[in-house]
């Protein structure tokens, strides 16, 4: 008694086993129930195979398979995604990169390090550092993601303000495509101008044009010397304040974070460093370069700092004291886990000149809506991150939050800033996309995507929202 | 295999018994799969990382799946090492999850006649009863000495058995007779200024096939200012039937070893194993449930305290000159009394102290040695794995002694010598033995 759709998976199922081998192939359901997450709240769905190619042109072999049987595709590195872009909302195939995480080469010559999907972040990181060169993109799960997941997001980090985001060191890409072509974009070159910049239409794609396969990316030397100091604030605005007036005064440091005092104290009790937890807020600064600049620089910040009615600023004394400042804050989003059982996390980013009134607005839209937001973030870049504290199984409360964050988009929009900086559009930001690009630019997006994958199957019911969320016109 | 009703019936229960804030307590960032050695010994197989299989345990309680053996596998293969937790940002007790977890499969287990006499055998008749613990020692004591051993491994009989054990079987140490046992005194006055009361918490393993690392144990910290008390009637910790699903019988264990302390009125209670003490330190969290325990319990945990955390609050390494020949030390951490007993520098400081000899920290040293409790006899080829991996970071320090705070790691240790065919030039040992062969008296 075997149903048509029965039929069908068994044919499939063969199919990708004599790609990659039957060991690769994994349809049991505890197998299917562990890649049907990511670090997204409330987005669960079983696909239907996990496969794990080796080779990039089982990938293509692969992905030419799913076209012509209109099954989708969802890649995944280390699932660290928090835009559900690695949930297999639409059943089909998750492509795991784990056997692809080889580094290829380091080119010390053209300064370009050559790597496969699913080497992990800090993996790169370390390997350059010890030659004495820096990858500067370093998203706050490094230590777990993997680089095509990076690549895929466009993942920002800590280092932004300074450095820029993933995007900036992509040089060359190699891609499949659903329609089993690998492409080859870019080189290890400063200047080509030759077609369309096909390298950064892929990078931040989410998964949803075709799967990177290797990437080169750009690195640059490694900084001689690095501070950090804490500012610390009882008033939240004055911190919004002092990093306005440090980028106006002409300074640009590596790192300039935000913690409000619910992230300082649930940070606090995972990490015990010491953070004060008595204060509102907390300004986490990074300078890097000649030790004479960052002398300089360290010194005029902490000045401003105080003008700006910093109650105290305190210089890290030692490397590892600076380290366990940067880990503790990388921690942050999990660490507001413990406060309550569901965190749902937004990353509105408006232009840094903008940042003491979009504290203010998330402030105002949390009274409006009586929900429990605790925001920290990359300040510097305009990049915040609002996270509600709330519970999943409260339905009632659960709109209330809809209804806020879509508020907190509204206002970011409103003020010249976006929905998502660095986290994607995933499932849970494509229905307010329009807001941001409007319709025409939303069609010039999906005229790509039918030009790249007509059957549609490279992670749907992401970015392209089956229906769009109607504008909410705020209140002044 | 599972029966449909089996699996009805698990699910009932997970859906019952589960902490579901603690399920939910997990957001899934992932932040703990670096730390975890199935995890990166199966190639990032996400069903064997902690991650994985909370939402695997979240998947049977919602319903989402039906438990069955992939299920019950990912489980097992588990190390129960919690190195997942203090990398934990969410904090989440992953420990008390997986104990939850596994008491549920175990309770509803199929098991062949053989395996339930064995476990009826060992969990309720041997270790919960420290005489007969003492009477098993004796007969491998015997087994030792009367040649019986030579004889054994030259006709192959050994061989009948898994490749590990009959390894572990060469590494055995020489056990104690068990009238040395029986005439140990229970009480030993302190040395030189008196510093404090502590009840040693002798342990089954420790005070039978360990008897002279507890001796140690007894030097040192009389040496260290301290009154000793062997408290009577205490007994197993109760860890091995915690760790294996038997929690009713380790709830009776631990109220047994509660009163046992309750009448020394010590200052600590100390401990020279890991496993145990990370055991008896959740006490609290066993009991909490039984509202006449609950206070008790907590007094008990109050005092627990590892013998080189005590040693050093008591200066022992400032009070005492420690000296060996000139040779490379190095430390492997027991996942139990680092991660749950947060006792790691400790160790260090006082290996550090020793003159002439040379500490190496070890890469990986955090992360298990396959050993796990019994993990090594229930999942062999996962333990071995691991193992041999970690004897191929002990070649990088070229120590020729690795130290231990655990009974089993300390036999993992010595396994891993024998396989990597070392001994001879690397030797194991407890750190209690070796602090007190590095007393210059």
């Amino acid at each position: 008694m075997t149903s048509k759709l029965e039929k069908k998976l068994n044919k499939l199922k063969e199919q990708l086993m004599e790609i990659t081998g039957s060991e690769n192939v994994d349809d049991s359901t505890s197998g299917r129930l562990v890649y049907s997450y990511d670090a997204t709240p409330n987005f669960q769905a079983l696909p239907d195979f996990v496969v794990s190619p080796r080779t990039a042109e089982e990938i293509a072999e692969i992905l030419k398979l799913c076209s012509e049987t209109s099954t989708p595709v969802y890649t995944r590195g280390s699932g660290t995604n928090l835009c559900a872009d690695t949930c297999p909302l639409k059943g089909g195939v998750v492509l795991l990169m784990k056997y692809l995480n080889n580094i290829l080469e380091l080119d010390k010559e053209n300064l370009t390090i050559t790597v496969q999907p699913g080497t992990i972040t800090k993996t790169i990181s370390d390997l350059v550092e010890k030659e004495d060169l820096f990858y500067p993109p370093d998203p706050s799960s490094m230590k777990i993601s993997t680089i095509g997941g990076n690549l895929a997001e466009n993942s920002g980090g800590l280092r932004g303000l300074k450095y820029g985001v993933t995007k900036d060191y992509v040089m060359a890409l190699q891609v499949a495509l659903p329609n089993g072509e690998l492409i080859r974009t870019g080189g290890k070159l400063t200047k080509d101008v030759a077609g369309y910049d096909l390298t950064h239409l892929f990078v931040g794609s989410e998964g949803t044009l075709g799967v990177i396969t290797e990437a080169t990316l750009k690195l640059i030397p490694k900084p001689e010397s690095q501070k950090t100091i804490l500012a610390l604030y009882q008033d939240i605005e004055a911190a919004g304040r002092s990093v306005s007036a440090i980028i106006s005064n002409k300074m640009i440091p590596v790192t300039l974070e935000f913690l409000d005092q619910d992230t300082i104290r649930a940070v606090e009790e995972f990490a015990h460093i010491g953070l004060p937890t008595n204060v509102k807020a907390i300004l986490l600064i990074v300078q890097d370069g000649p030790k004479e600049i960052v002398d300089r620089d360290i010194h005029k910040i902490a000045e401003i700092c105080r003008e700006e009615q910093a109650v105290d600023v305190r210089l890290a004394t030692s490397d590892e004291e600076a380290e366990e400042l940067a880990t503790a804050r990388r921690s942050a989003l999990s660490a507001l886990a413990r406060l309550k059982p569901t965190t749902i996390l937004e990353d509105a980013t408006v232009p840094r000149s903008e940042i003491a009134a979009m504290v203010r607005a998330i402030t105002e839209v949390a009274q409006k809506y009586r929900v429990r937001i605790s925001t920290f973030g990359h300040a510097g870049d305009g990049n915040l991150h609002p996270t509600c504290l709330t519970d999943a199984r409260d339905e009632e409360e659960m709109k209330r939050v809809e209804e806020a964050f879509a508020e907190i988009f509204e206002r970011a929009i409103e003020l010249g800033g976006t929905l998502t900086g660095e986290h994607g559009v995933g499932a849970t930001k494509a229905p307010y996309l329009e807001w941001k690009l409007g319709k025409a630019g939303l069609d010039v997006m999906r005229g790509i995507k039918q030009s790249i994958d007509p059957q549609g199957i490279m992670n749907p019911g992401k970015v392209f929202a089956e229906t769009g969320k109607e504008r909410m016109v705020t209140v002044k | 295999m599972m029966t449909p009703a089996e699996k009805q019936r698990i699910q009932k229960e997970f859906k019952e018994e589960m902490d579901y804030d603690e399920l939910l307590n997990c957001m899934r960032c992932g932040f703990c799969l670096p730390s975890c050695p199935t995890y990166i010994e199966t190639g990032h197989q996400e069903k064997h990382s902690p991650r994985g299989r909370i939402a695997l345990m979240k998947g049977v309680t919602d319903g989402i799946i039906e438990p069955d053996d992939d299920f019950a596998h990912s489980l097992d293969l588990c190390l129960g090492c919690r190195a997942c937790e203090p990398v934990c940002p969410s904090g989440v007790q992953y420990g008390h999850l997986l104990e939850d977890a596994r008491a549920i499969l175990q309770r509803n287990k199929k098991q062949t006649v053989r395996v339930k006499m064995i476990r009826k055998g060992v969990f309720e008749q041997l270790f919960p009863r420290q005489d007969r613990m003492e009477k098993v020692t004796g007969l491998i004591g015997f087994y030792q000495r009367s040649g019986l051993s030579k004889v054994a491994r030259k006709v192959g009989f050994m061989n009948l058995f898994p490749e590990s054990m009959a390894t572990m079987e060469k590494v055995l140490p020489e056990v104690p007779r068990r009238s040395e046992m029986k005439q140990r005194p229970r009480y030993f006055e302190h040395e030189g200024e008196k510093k404090a009361t502590v009840a040693l918490f002798a342990g089954c393993l420790m005070d039978t096939m360990f008897f002279d690392t507890n001796n140690a144990t007894i030097k040192l910290l009389r040496k260290a200012g301290c009154d000793v008390e062997i408290p009577e009637n205490q007994l197993c910790c109760g860890a091995l039937h915690g760790h294996n699903g038997e929690l009713e019988k380790s709830k009776e264990m631990a109220k047994r070893n509660i009163e046992a302390f309750e009448a020394a009125e010590a200052d600590y209670i100390i401990t020279n194993a890991g496993g145990c003490s990370a055991f008896l330190i959740e006490y609290d969290h066993l009991l909490k449930n039984e509202p006449e325990w609950a206070d008790r319990a907590k007094h008990f945990v109050a005092k627990l305290k590892d013998i080189s955390a005590l040693l050093v609050d008591l200066d022992f390494q400032k009070t005492h000159r420690l000296r060996l020949p000139e040779q490379i030390i190095t430390y492997q951490d027991s996942c139990h009394l680092r991660n749950v007993m947060k006792t790691f520098d400790e160790p260090r400081i006082l290996l550090n102290a020793i003159e002439g000899a040379q500490f190496v920290e070890m890469e990986g040293a955090d992360t298990c040695c396959g050993s796990a409790g019994d993990y090594n006899i229930v999942q062999p080829d996962m333990a071995i794995q691991i193992l041999d991996h970690k004897m191929e970071k002990v070649a990088g320090t070229h120590a020729q002694t690795i130290v231990t705070a655990n009974p089993g790691c300390l036999l993992e240790m010595k396994l891993g010598v024998e396989r990597a065919h070392r001994t001879g030039e690397v030797r194991a040992m407890h750190i209690a033995d070796i602090l007190v062969e590095a007393l210059a008296d």
